[in-house]
């Protein structure tokens, strides 16, 4: 257990360090949501609409900008290795990994998302679900996205392989996310897309590091 | 006495010979069946009350939608065993089953387009079915990008695999999130699913083509198989020793 609280705090520690990392993210994020109003166009009705897809597809690209740094510097430095050489299990070496991740590169983008929202016209009850919708389904982007990092570590290209990988796999998020916000919205009640976005969290946090264990053995071998 | 010719036939070497033998037989059989199958379908098959002759893009559009989800899981089966019990030739095969499938994605998403056309008045909708095969049609694309990005073959071979499981797990929630997100937008507009009872003729002629497209794909990934054998192997004495035959 103190081993993994090390790797956390090490983590988080590097994170906080490096701040323009996590702002470079954030700013990816803002930038992108705010090109839309530009590339279609003023019209109210219109941005209310598309506010929810947007922001949502725009998280989707800042968490995959930011999954090389999950993995790419302790690979580098050969830190990587010697999380596999030790006792504890990997998987749960990658669970930690990737929680500090969430906390550095995403929680930033869920938190900054109601003000967008805000520019986007949606009502306060969107913005709640639209929230609530990203905090549920970011940490799967993390997990999901986790699996691309490790099997394209120290390729060439690396980066626009992760999104090839990564990108088809995060649809269901996508969907469930944006349909929330949609669904409330039109007074559907977001409960049923929220429950599932729950349970693709649960899957995720099931079955994913599993995976990328592997796929770190894979990488390293 | 059986398992003994299978541990026999996953060896690389013997394969590259038993490949090359079952190859002129299906390529055969494949082209027969394709030029029945298509006979069927533009002269015997009868025109559809509703959609007229344009339904008979149906004979290639539906074997190729069928292959391209089929090739995917027997795809995912061979790197499964691959990675499970380290045998060289299944990601082999993984590996030559992968450009085929995506053909197939992408002949279904084609013609479906053609299809659509006439039929739906537009080129592309976004249904259920067609944005899970475009879906599918990433996949590969991803498959073949992975591997296709790793020069040392043992860890291409595994990462694909990997990648390949992952897709195949993922494959149904992605129908399933695309079909429910499909109709909570638009609603069922359009479903192929309630197609009217087919003419007898029509089955047969698209079963034919389906086995025809089977028959195509095993001959196309043996010999995409011989080809990745001969250059993996291609420091092997008994690879030199093929190539001095041929000289």
């Amino acid at each position: 257990m103190s081993m993994l609280a090390w790797i956390m705090k090490r983590d988080l520690l590097l994170a906080i360090r490096r701040k323009s990392d996590v702002l470079t993210t954030l700013f990816f994020f803002v930038i992108m949501v705010s090109l839309f109003p530009l590339g279609v166009g003023p019209e109210p009705q219109l941005l209310k609409a598309m506010g929810p897809g947007v922001l949502w597809v725009a998280a989707l690209l800042a968490s995959m900008l930011s999954l090389g740094r999950l993995f790419a510097a302790d690979y580098a430095d050969g830190t990587l290795e010697q999380m596999l050489l030790c006792p504890e299990s990997l998987a749960l070496i990658v669970l930690a990994k990737a929680a500090i991740h969430w906390l550095a590169s995403e929680l930033p983008l869920v938190l900054m998302a109601p003000l967008l929202g805000l520019q986007f016209g949606l009502s306060g009850d969107a913005l709640w679900v639209l929230t609530l919708s990203l905090l549920l389904g970011t940490p799967v982007l993390s997990l999901v996205g986790a699996i691309g990092a490790s099997l394209t570590l120290g390729l060439r290209g690396g980066g626009v392989l992760v999104s090839l990988l990564v990108l088809p796999l995060y649809i269901p998020v996508l969907i469930f996310g944006a349909g929330a916000v949609d669904a409330s919205t039109s007074g559907l009640g977001a409960e049923g897309h929220l429950s599932i976005l729950g349970a693709l969290l649960v899957l995720a946090l099931l079955a994913t590091p599993k995976a990328v264990a592997a796929a770190l053995r894979i990488s390293l071998e | 006495m059986s398992k003994i010719n299978l541990y026999k036939f996953a060896s690389p070497a013997t394969f590259y010979g038993l490949a090359g033998q079952m190859i002129p037989g299906f390529a055969i059989l494949s082209a027969i069946l394709f030029a029945v199958g298509l006979y069927i379908g533009f002269f015997v098959a009868p025109t559809d009350a509703q959609q007229g002759e344009a339904y008979r893009i149906i004979f290639i559009h539906v074997p190729a939608a069928w292959m391209s989800m089929f090739i995917y899981v027997v795809m995912a089966v061979y790197a499964g065993v691959g990675l499970a019990f380290n045998t060289r030739l299944s990601a082999m095969m993984a590996q030559a089953l992968a450009p085929t499938g995506a053909l197939f994605a992408f002949i279904a998403l084609f013609t479906g387009s053609f299809w659509g056309k006439p039929m739906w008045g537009t080129w592309w909708v976004w249904d259920a079915r067609l944005t899970s095969q475009l879906i599918l049609f990433f996949l590969y694309i991803g498959f073949i990008s992975l591997q296709a990005a790793i020069d040392d073959p043992r860890r291409s071979d595994r990462a694909g695999a990997l990648i390949a499981l992952v897709g195949v797990i993922n494959v149904p929630i992605i129908y399933f999130s695309v079909k429910w997100w499909n109709t909570l937008h638009q609603g069922a507009s359009i479903s192929l699913t309630k197609a009217p009872s087919m003419a007898h003729t029509m089955l047969a002629g698209m079963l034919i083509m389906a086995i025809a497209c089977w028959t195509y794909t095993i001959a196309v990934a043996l010999s995409r198989v011989r080809l990745i054998i001969l250059e993996r192997e291609r420091h092997s004495t008994w690879v030199s020793e093929l190539l001095e035959d041929i000289k």
